[in-house]
């Protein structure tokens, strides 16, 4: 038995050395560097419900950008936006098994771009011509700390969906500011006991920003390189404070409405349980055909002061190079080409997304007038979430639908609220 | 070229020293086990151990930023955020409720099980088993529909009875009504386990044994509580530790259920949390000391049941 004991000691010192000398792994992301102008490029784009359309679209534009390139096959892959984290967690840490380019939603880019995923591409983006019809708002979406990452294809912006057979039964005028809003909620709720005034829930984030937005707050404001949280300020509080008594019983009981994402919210209205919702053009095709098509309206939310509009949120997804890629140019061409203005015309048809270009904007407003409220929102200005990596945990963790959802089930008072949502938004932002 | 011979036959008689002393046979039956539960077990909890002391996040996985070695500073940020204590103490009283409501349930059917004639024994078994087999993320969808506010069965027979109140009544709103409605989700599809494995031990008591006691004059619960439960405690061990590891890992039933955490996160219990605070927000360092923490919590606790279930069993 006299071995035993050095045997043991062996045993824990390799132990030892094992745990000193292993760190957890880390992925060298680093490309080869080639720039390969042949072979296949991988492309991911996100899945949509309705598919048809856009692979149709897509299809048509590979065919084109292989008949302009010898030798190269693009290949397609749809992936899910639910498990999008994932996947592009994955494709950051093998770059073999990553794509040439990637469809990416806009609030997600600070975060890859930390993670060193995406290819910073402002070089080759500088002379495109094409680039310069894209506003400021909507370029800085694919923007992080100057460099540029992508090109936006297209946007989903929201607008103020309401019945119009409600309205005129009720003798209600269409809102023309946010006080009107509320105030036509809690009418119709007062007359019609069993409809929501304005389906706008706790959970929706984009439905309840512009509140605070047009009341002249913000989620965080820019100092130097860092955010600090700005949720706390008088005029974002004002804001809280007019979104809270839209979640009240008067409008939309938070028994009901406390937990209700933006899609639970619009899907509401087209059930016929709501007066009033705040709904994306990405929703206009349900809502057409939906029961309530023939009596369903369509402006700008609007803002504060009469003949205002509430800015909203410039969601939308961009196309992207991954850093890792061996086919940079070929990448940013087909980017180039998809993102460019017959694609995005040819989008909008297909899959109603609204397109980033100027100029196909305006031509879509005027054959369309379903779309021309949302491309007025835009044309208004519109906002977006702080550009840094730690969105991602703060939108995981659901620091500002707390807020509201405190607020609307009175645990605590806006004071109160926003005061410790802003803490948690500066320890995310410090957390960096 | 050399023959190879006398090695071998070097290890040979090596091997054969090692046999007789009977020091390598065990060890050589034990290396599959060893192998898998080295592979499945200590090593990712090795892993999660590594990666809780480092700042570990995404930028650090793709080697976007350097890595760094962080301490304790996890394990700091961790306990001193008052949202961990609360969703520490949620899981804690939430737990100990789904283990305390699994047992009873499961305890009591058992017993009812035993007083049963065959076929409908087979009946209450075979709902069991439908329990027992569906998908916690499917009936928690079933839980959900039931519940519902508008459409939900149970609101609209609660209205029918008279009860208007709870027409359109959220049962998910407020934290207690929220974590009941999981609760009752929780204890539908993990009593049958305890039922069935507590029937087993039931059944495995000789019948000589009750019918002494009886003889002796000891009423029905006497012999529930003074020959029964003791000669049950295996089996009790058994289920009431597999309960609280269960219950104390749920995800998929909250998740579900209150849409990820509930209102404002009220319904928040360390799995979910460790979840968003891991995958979500993709600080893996943070996540795994919330797992770190789990496990020892969890290996506490059972470590203290069994104890107390031992040292019960010295005195009788």
């Amino acid at each position: 038995m006299r071995y035993r004991r050095p045997l043991r000691a062996g045993a824990l010192l390799g132990l030892a050395v094992l745990l000193a000398a292993c760190a957890p792994a880390q992925t060298d992301s680093a490309g080869t560097g080639e720039d390969s102008m042949e072979g296949t490029l991988r492309v991911w784009l996100f899945s949509e419900v309705d598919q048809d359309p856009k692979e149709k679209v897509v299809d048509d534009a590979v065919a084109e950008f292989e008949a302009a390139h010898e030798g190269v096959q693009v290949e397609i892959q749809y992936i899910p936006v639910d498990s999008r984290a994932e996947r592009f967690q994955g494709a950051f840490n093998d770059p073999s098994s990553a794509p040439d380019v990637a469809e990416y939603g806009n609030t997600d880019l600070a975060g890859y771009v930390e993670a060193g995923g995406f290819a910073d591409i402002s070089d080759e983006l500088a002379d495109w011509k094409p680039g310069e019809q894209i506003s400021d708002d909507v370029a800085a979406t694919a923007q992080v700390d100057g460099g540029t990452y992508g090109v936006p294809w297209f946007l989903g912006v929201r607008a103020l969906f309401y019945r119009t057979n409600v309205f005129e039964d009720l003798g209600i005028d269409t809102p023309r500011t946010l006080e009107e809003v509320v105030e036509a909620g809690r009418t119709v709720r007062e007359e019609k006991p069993d409809m929501l005034g304005l389906s706008s829930g706790g959970a929706y984030t984009y439905g309840f920003m512009p509140f605070i937005w047009a009341h002249g707050g913000d989620i965080a404001v820019q100092e130097g390189g860092s955010y600090t949280a700005a949720v706390d300020s008088a005029e974002a509080k004002a804001g809280l404070e007019l979104y809270s008594q839209v979640l009240s019983k008067d409008v939309c009981p938070p028994q009901t409405c406390a937990q209700m994402t933006g899609n639970e919210s619009v899907q509401n209205f087209i059930a016929g349980e709501a007066a009033m919702t705040v709904g994306g053009n990405f929703n206009l095709n349900a809502v057409e055909a939906g029961e309530v098509a023939d009596d369903t309206a369509v402006i700008p939310l609007p803002g504060t002061e009469p003949g205002s509009v509430a800015p909203a949120f410039a969601g939308g997804n961009n196309l992207g190079v991954l850093a890792g890629t061996d086919h940079r140019t070929l990448s940013v061409e087909f980017v180039q080409l998809l993102a460019g203005k017959k694609y995005q015309r040819a989008m909008y048809e297909a899959m109603g997304n609204l397109p980033t270009l100027g100029g196909v904007q305006s031509d879509v407003a005027a054959s369309d007038e379903d779309i021309a409220p949302f491309v007025e929102t835009l044309e208004s200005g519109t906002r977006f979430v702080p550009v840094t990596g730690a969105w991602a945990s703060i939108d995981a963790e659901g620091v500002l639908p707390t807020m509201v959802q405190r607020v609307a089930s009175g645990d605590a008072s806006v004071d109160k609220a926003a005061g410790d949502a802003a803490a948690s938004l500066d320890e995310s932002f410090g957390g960096e | 070229m050399a023959t190879p011979a006398p090695p071998l036959r070097a290890a040979g008689r090596a091997f054969a020293r090692l046999r007789r002393g009977g020091r390598l046979e065990p060890w050589a039956y034990l290396v599959p086990a060893l192998a898998v539960l080295g592979a499945l077990l200590v090593y990712p909890l090795y892993q999660l151990v590594l990666v809780s002391f480092y700042d570990y996040r995404q930028p650090q996985v793709t080697g976007a930023q350097p890595l760094r070695f962080s301490g304790w500073e996890n394990y700091r940020t961790l306990l001193g955020d008052p949202q961990f204590w609360e969703v520490l103490g949620n899981t804690v009283v939430f737990a100990g409720a789904c283990v305390t409501g699994t047992i009873a349930v499961g305890g009591c059917l058992a017993v009812l099980a035993t007083r049963l004639s065959a076929w409908v024994r087979t009946l209450l078994f075979l709902a069991a088993l439908g329990a027992w087999a569906t998908p916690a993320v499917t009936g928690s969808a079933v839980w959900l529909f039931l519940f519902d506010p508008s459409l939900g069965p149970v609101n609209q027979a609660l209205a029918a009875l008279g009860l208007t109140g709870f027409e359109g009544h959220s049962w998910t709103y407020t934290k207690w009504s929220a974590f009941g409605l999981v609760l009752s989700q929780v204890v539908w599809c993990s009593f049958p386990f305890v039922m069935v494995t507590l029937y087993a031990g039931i059944r495995s008591i000789p019948g000589e044994v009750i019918e002494a006691a009886r003889l002796d004059g000891a009423s029905t619960a006497r012999v529930a509580l003074s020959v029964m439960l003791p000669m049950l405690r295996p089996a009790m061990a058994v289920v009431t530790v597999q309960s609280i590891i269960w219950d104390f890992k749920i995800f998929t039933q909250i998740y579900i259920m209150t849409g990820g955490g509930g209102i404002a996160g009220q319904n928040l219990v360390l799995n979910v949390y460790a979840y968003q605070q891991a995958f979500a927000s993709g600080q893996y360092g943070l996540g795994s000391a919330i797992g770190v923490v789990t496990t020892a919590l969890l290996l506490m606790i059972s470590l203290v049941y069994l104890r107390a279930l031992r040292r019960q069993g010295e005195v009788l």
